[in-house]
């Protein structure tokens, strides 16, 4: 049956360029996400190799600046999103029992966008960098605050504008399909209430994208006719107004926090119950958990902006709805360690970033929770404790659990087992270097120093050595996962790994032979 | 084959969640007017009336037992090459007594000009009980070569004030919108 589908596959380049194969595309996706996050982070490496010493030292304040924008545009839109697009892609057909996603032409689409989407961006750092009196990159901060990017926007804005149209379109189209895979392909007996922890959060984190995607084109459109076609929406001098621009960014701004984490708890939830060896607890509270994140995040975005001037009552509404959200992620975390509770706990890689997510997500998180109240806001804001705030939810929160997803799934995605010594150096070098990384931010953020600065004053100066110390050490890390992903996706060298590949796993995924093969659940399985 | 109704079934979803995407795109489009709705209405954002207050109420009396400092700080944009400041840097008034108040403008440059004044109010909550009865922003300001013009401001505070204001700041930008009014602006904001 499977087999005669398997000569209409095209091979050589035209495989990946043409492919309309959610494993094909998903192992793409995850792919361009590792080397935008090598960007990304290379840029990282800039901006702390000049703060490493107080003074100027390696680059000029407007290309820093250029460096805190890119990095932030990279990372948030180049490396954590697509990377959890490439998982759903993988996953959610392997995991409600689908062939395939349900429109997998304008899966193609939506991925190959996106390599023309990052050309433009980087492409405007590299004319800043190795073209002397080219314009300068975008500098006006990932938040592109009116007037910075309007009025006093560089020329390379407008690459800006076009590349965050095309990341746009991208997630949109990449939401929508998951959202039709999952209304309409579950194989039969797989109930909304059967479905796999993961495949919620991503059906409910693809709402999210419909809906507050759109809020963003239209952001930078409306920046756009600003800029060059007389409008003037964030123009105070034709009617408009600055802070306007900051609602609708942070109207798309805040529910895209939790576009990045919620798929990072359904991983997590996929790889404790494994490694604990019991169900999930609580997986209904799990469930609605998630979606009153999802719906609280539309009704919070102003805490991002208390500074600005504000009623009482506008600050008072946004900070009880922001510490109502610490609500349901309470019961997450109750739900993790709840399952570890009496557990036959091991300690596999995959577990173990997941214990280090939900530890050092925490911490984030309850950073997050200082930041919402408005009075502490005040002096917390734009400082470095904000910084190594969403840096502990971003980078030991998200993408510490797309490193469990990699280590959890690797084995089926490639057929081998990962090196596990590398993978064990990964862990532990990542995880001692990315607090010591974001960790002294938080008192460099008290003692009140400013993020997006290239300089600092001298009191600050021991603290950001260390800084940067663990930001060169964290970067160098991931090169051992770069080894280990060569070493099993490539090489194929390793153990064999067992269709189940792990003692403890459920879920349809691990039904399925070791690697996946091209194309799994032509006749639907049936779910009891 | 039951392949039919799934692919009913996806176009279905596909067409319902695009008019979700189109509408959101609107629904961008529709908070610059709710917000400007929304913070008139309220009040907030230090927003004062922007149309002059035509029927001030007959039975406003002034309260001689309080008065507020209101002071003007004036501004002129960046690129904006004219001297534009107020006459009186700051006012005591009574709520409900009506005043009377000039800012003097000079076009520094060789050629005709038009300005547009935008005012901001501190502290918000003060916005909503400052009336201008009459106010140069309320329209566009030509200013010949060289010109210069003394504008005047009225206004009055609503007795209704709340009493924990006694200092009120309005602020001034004057920014420099000749192309905006002139035939072929945005050509020229083009050419630039």
């Amino acid at each position: 049956m499977a087999d005669h589908h398997e000569h209409h596959a095209p091979t050589g380049w035209r495989r990946w360029l043409l492919s309309t194969n959610h494993k094909d595309i998903g192992s793409l996706y995850l792919w361009f996400s590792f080397a935008m996050f090598l960007v990304g982070g290379l840029l990282a490496m800039v901006i702390r190799a000049e703060l490493m010493y107080p003074g100027m030292q390696v680059v000029d304040p407007d290309f820093f600046n250029q460096m805190t924008t890119t990095h932030g545009l990279i990372m948030v839109f180049g490396a954590v999103m697509p990377a959890f697009v490439g998982l759903a892609n993988w996953m959610i057909p392997l995991m409600i029992g689908a062939p395939d996603m349900a429109l997998p032409r304008m899966n193609n689409w939506s991925f190959w966008i996106l390599p023309a989407a990052f050309s433009i961006l980087i492409g405007s750092v590299l004319m800043s960098a190795f073209g002397p009196g080219n314009p300068p990159a975008p500098n006006f901060g990932w938040t592109f605050y009116a007037p910075l990017s309007t009025t006093y926007g560089p020329a390379s804005t407008d690459f800006f504008i076009l590349s965050v149209h095309l990341m746009g379109i991208s997630s949109i189209m990449g939401a929508i399909n998951v959202i039709v895979t999952v209304m309409n392909m579950r194989a039969p007996g797989m109930t909304m209430m059967k479905m796999p922890l993961f495949v919620w959060t991503w059906l409910i984190t693809a709402f999210l994208l419909i809906a507050v995607m759109p809020v963003l084109a239209g952001a930078v459109t409306m920046m756009l006719t600003d800029r060059h076609f007389g409008t003037s929406f964030f123009d105070a001098a034709g009617g408009g107004d600055p802070v306007l621009f900051q609602h609708i960014f942070w109207f798309f701004g805040h529910p895209e926090v939790y576009i990045m984490i919620l798929p990072a708890f359904g991983v997590v939830s996929a790889i404790i119950p494994t490694f604990a060896r019991k169900p999930l607890f609580g997986y209904a509270s799990m469930v609605y958990a998630t979606a009153s994140i999802a719906l609280l995040s539309f009704v919070v975005w102003a805490h991002h902006m208390f500074t600005v001037g504000m009623p009482l009552a506008g600050m008072l509404f946004f900070m009880y709805m922001t510490m109502l959200i610490s609500v349901p992620t309470g019961v997450k975390v109750f739900n993790w360690v709840a399952t570890m509770w009496r557990g036959s706990l091991t300690f596999e890689l995959p577990m173990k970033w997941a214990l280090a997510f939900v530890i050092l997500f925490t911490i984030g998180g309850l950073s997050g929770l200082m930041l919402s109240i408005t009075p502490a806001d005040f002096q917390y804001h734009d400082s470095y404790f904000v910084v190594a705030h969403f840096h502990y939810v971003l980078v030991s929160g998200a993408i510490f659990s797309m490193f469990a997803a990699v280590y959890y799934w690797l084995p089926k995605w490639s057929g081998v087992m990962y090196d596990k010594f590398w993978g064990e150096v990964h862990f532990w070098s990542s995880l001692i270097s990315v607090n010591l990384l974001f960790f002294p931010m938080h008192f460099v953020g008290l003692a009140g120093m400013p993020r997006r600065y290239s300089d600092y004053a001298l009191q600050f100066a021991d603290y950001n050595w260390w800084i940067s110390i663990g930001a060169f050490w964290f970067g160098i890390s991931q090169l051992f996962l770069l080894w280990v992903l060569i070493k099993a996706c490539f090489l194929k060298k390793g153990e064999k790994a067992t269709d189940e590949v792990w003692e403890g796993a459920e879920g349809l995924e691990w039904t399925v032979p070791s690697p996946a093969p091209f194309h799994t659940f032509d006749t639907p399985p049936v779910v009891k | 084959m039951a392949d039919e109704p799934l692919k009913r079934r996806t176009r279905l979803s596909v067409a319902k969640l695009l008019v979700v995407c189109v509408c959101m795109f609107g629904f961008a489009y529709a908070l610059v007017p709710l917000y400007d709705v929304i913070c008139e209405a309220l009040g907030i954002n230090g927003r004062t009336n922007s149309v002059a207050i035509v029927d001030v109420p007959e039975d406003m009396t002034k309260d001689e037992d309080r008065t507020v400092l209101v002071q003007f700080v004036t501004r002129a944009a960046k690129d904006m090459p004219w001297d534009f400041e107020p006459m009186e840097r700051s006012v005591r008034v009574h709520p409900g007594e009506i005043k009377a108040v000039n800012f003097r403008v000079r076009n520094r440059t060789g050629e005709d000009m038009v300005g547009q004044a935008i005012p901001s109010l501190v502290p918000g909550q003060a916005a909503s009980h400052f009336k201008k009865t009459q106010c140069f922003c309320f329209d566009q300001q030509p200013l010949m070569a060289n010109g210069e013009e003394v504008m005047p401001m009225i206004f009055y505070l609503d007795p209704a004030i709340p009493k924990s204001v006694n200092t009120i700041t309005l602020s001034y930008t004057l920014y420099d919108i000749t192309e905006r009014t002139s035939v072929g602006g945005v050509a020229a904001r083009q050419t630039r």
